[in-house]
């Protein structure tokens, strides 16, 4: 961890003034101060997200593209702008790059839909490391039974992170993609996007970023990084859930066939035949998340109100706080320390099941993740069948952890030891 | 600390979960099936005996859990060593009940004593599903199916 310059930067940023735009903060859970460390699940929502929702329902809401009338025409503005806040905050070149999905989930089944999948023959291989979250490995495996494709899987380093000649020595001449998560879920691993970008591209092979966890906590630009596509979702930023978006170079999504058939992403429907709609529209069928794309922008000028590098500086104090904190129990082991990770801390207790702490915590109001995290292959590289997770967000503070802290010492305590 | 918290984690349950009775394998079983938690990964074995007599002559449970799933499988095997396979049924249904903080009356009321140490899971409704995996399991077991998960 790089602690010491930081350090100077988290003073730049006040948590404890971002916590009061979170109206959740001042109810209680068991009669006790909530303290929310799950944000790598799903964010909480500032009041500025809700308030955005709310505003734009109760005077400019109808449905988009569609109509002539005042409140059709002021709804699809404000769609389409929302589309310009998700291409500035990733720094795509084009608005057209960008497509609302209903999360990162859905944006990475369009690229193996709509993108991977007609260019898959038997025996094609698609290169993915082993942490990556269900949500991009499950799509990838449907390619693997439906068409024959290869998963080539790259082990992590011990301390969970990437080990970018090994995943290099991975691409060989059948791979037709490299997905990878660009922040881990469960160990917090920060991937060197760029490098592996410019080692894969010399290979002539696209490259896909799970970018759910990572755009929360890095700043992405997806020009700088040069990369093919890049998956987001709402709820980790802050923002509503229903709502998230992929990035594709224009090229790629022109190339695309559709992903789901209905209004709004045709050109011509006839008895016979039918014509697409140019991207991102042709990706965007039915009533997409209107209200929704409102919140998600709201969500993005939010965390773009503070300097980013002082929140980000903020968690990894937190992180490097509550890292060392739990050195003092020497039941619990951390898993996934790799250099300048996020703030995800990952742990197995020894002889008490990830469960049973969460649920002790719990009743302290402390609440962490618990399971396996939608990352089987991970857990099993580790040895274990799930682990409990606390993760720090901007509202997060040192007295979070010290709850945590207290709490872990408690279910400790109960729970004991044989 | 706590009330529920006291009564969920109470002494039995931490004791059976620590030192699970009729833990390991079981050759020559005539029934088994193996139970899955989707939610936490958790996994749990159910092998039995089922003698001539419709009676479990012997059971075994392997896997590992939480302290509530582990603590679940071992008082489970314990009272349904020895059983009738009819008793066996009624004690799993009233189980059930149970830990959904429904009525158990059909249960004999010394079964309904060491059941109660359960009980403590039905005000943790998130983890009702860790108490019943063996028993689902157990159930599957005695139907000749090879596998469940909770629902």
């Amino acid at each position: 961890m790089t602690a010491q310059p930081k350090k100077i930067e988290a003073a730049k940023f006040d948590a404890a003034a971002a916590r009061a735009d979170f109206a959740i903060f001042s109810k209680p859970v068991y009669g006790k101060p909530l303290v929310y460390l799950d944000s790598a699940a799903s964010a909480q929502k500032p009041r500025q997200v809700l308030d955005a929702m709310r505003d734009f329902a109760e005077s400019e809401y109808a449905n988009v593209h569609r109509g002539v009338h005042y409140l059709s025409a002021k709804a699809t503005d404000a769609y389409e702008a929302s589309r310009r806040t998700v291409q500035k905050f990733l720094n795509a070149a084009h608005e057209d790059e960008i497509v609302f999905t209903k999360g990162g989930t859905e944006a990475v089944n369009l690229v193996s839909y709509s993108f991977l999948a007609p260019r898959i023959q038997p025996g094609d291989e698609i290169v993915l490391s082993v942490m990556e979250h269900h949500s991009n490995i499950v799509p990838w495996h449907f390619l693997r039974e439906r068409q024959g494709a290869v998963l080539r899987w790259v082990d992590v380093r011990d301390d969970g992170s990437l080990d970018v000649e090994a995943f290099d020595a991975a691409i060989g001449p059948k791979t037709k993609l490299v997905t990878i998560t660009h922040m881990s879920n469960v160990l917090g691993t920060v991937t060197p996007l760029k490098e592996v970008v410019r080692r894969t591209h010399a290979k002539g092979v696209p490259v896909l970023a799970d970018g759910c966890q990572g755009a929360v906590h890095e700043i992405v630009d997806v020009q700088a990084l040069g990369i093919d596509f890049y998956a987001i979702t709402g709820h980790k930023l802050y923002g509503p859930t229903g709502i998230g978006a992929l990035y594709g170079k224009r090229a790629h999504l022109k190339s695309m066939r559709p992903f789901n058939g209905g209004g709004e992403m045709i050109r011509e429907v006839t008895l016979e035949n039918v014509t697409y709609a140019d991207p991102p529209a042709r990706f965007e069928a039915g009533t997409p998340p209107i209200i929704e794309s409102v919140g998600l922008a709201a969500a993005l000028d939010y965390m773009n109100s503070f300097d980013r590098e002082a929140v980000a500086a903020h968690e990894h104090d937190l992180l490097a706080y509550a890292r060392d904190a739990v050195r003092e129990f020497n039941w619990l082991r951390v898993i996934g320390d790799a250099p300048g990770k996020g703030a995800i801390l990952s742990f197995e207790t020894e002889g008490m099941h990830a469960h049973d702490v969460a649920t002790i915590l719990d009743r302290e109001g402390v609440a962490v993740r618990a399971g396996h995290h939608c990352a089987q292959p991970l857990m099993e590289r580790f040895g274990v069948v799930s682990t409990s997770r606390a993760s720090f967000a901007l509202y997060n503070t040192h007295a979070d952890v010290d709850a945590l802290i207290a709490a872990l010492a408690k279910a400790r305590k109960i729970l004991g030891s044989a | 600390m706590d009330d529920s918290l006291r009564e969920l984690y109470q002494e039995v349950i931490l004791d059976h979960s620590r030192h699970p009775r009729h833990f390991g394998p079981l050759d020559h079983a005539t029934n088994s099936a193996e139970g899955y938690n989707p939610l936490c990964g958790d996994r749990v074995k159910i092998a039995l005996i089922v003698d001539r007599n419709n009676r479990i002559a012997d059971i075994k449970f392997e896997g590992r859990g939480c302290a509530i799933s582990q603590a679940s499988a071992s008082l489970m095997t314990d009272m349904l060593m020895g059983r009738s396979l009819a008793e066996a049924e009624k004690l799993m249904g009233g189980f059930l009940h149970l830990v959904k903080g429904e009525d158990a009356t059909d249960l004999k009321e010394d079964d309904r004593e060491m059941l109660d140490v359960m009980a403590g899971v039905s005000a943790f409704p998130m983890r009702v599903k860790c108490a019943t995996l063996a028993w689902h399991t157990m159930k599957s077991a005695l139907e000749g199916g090879q596998s469940a998960a909770t629902e």
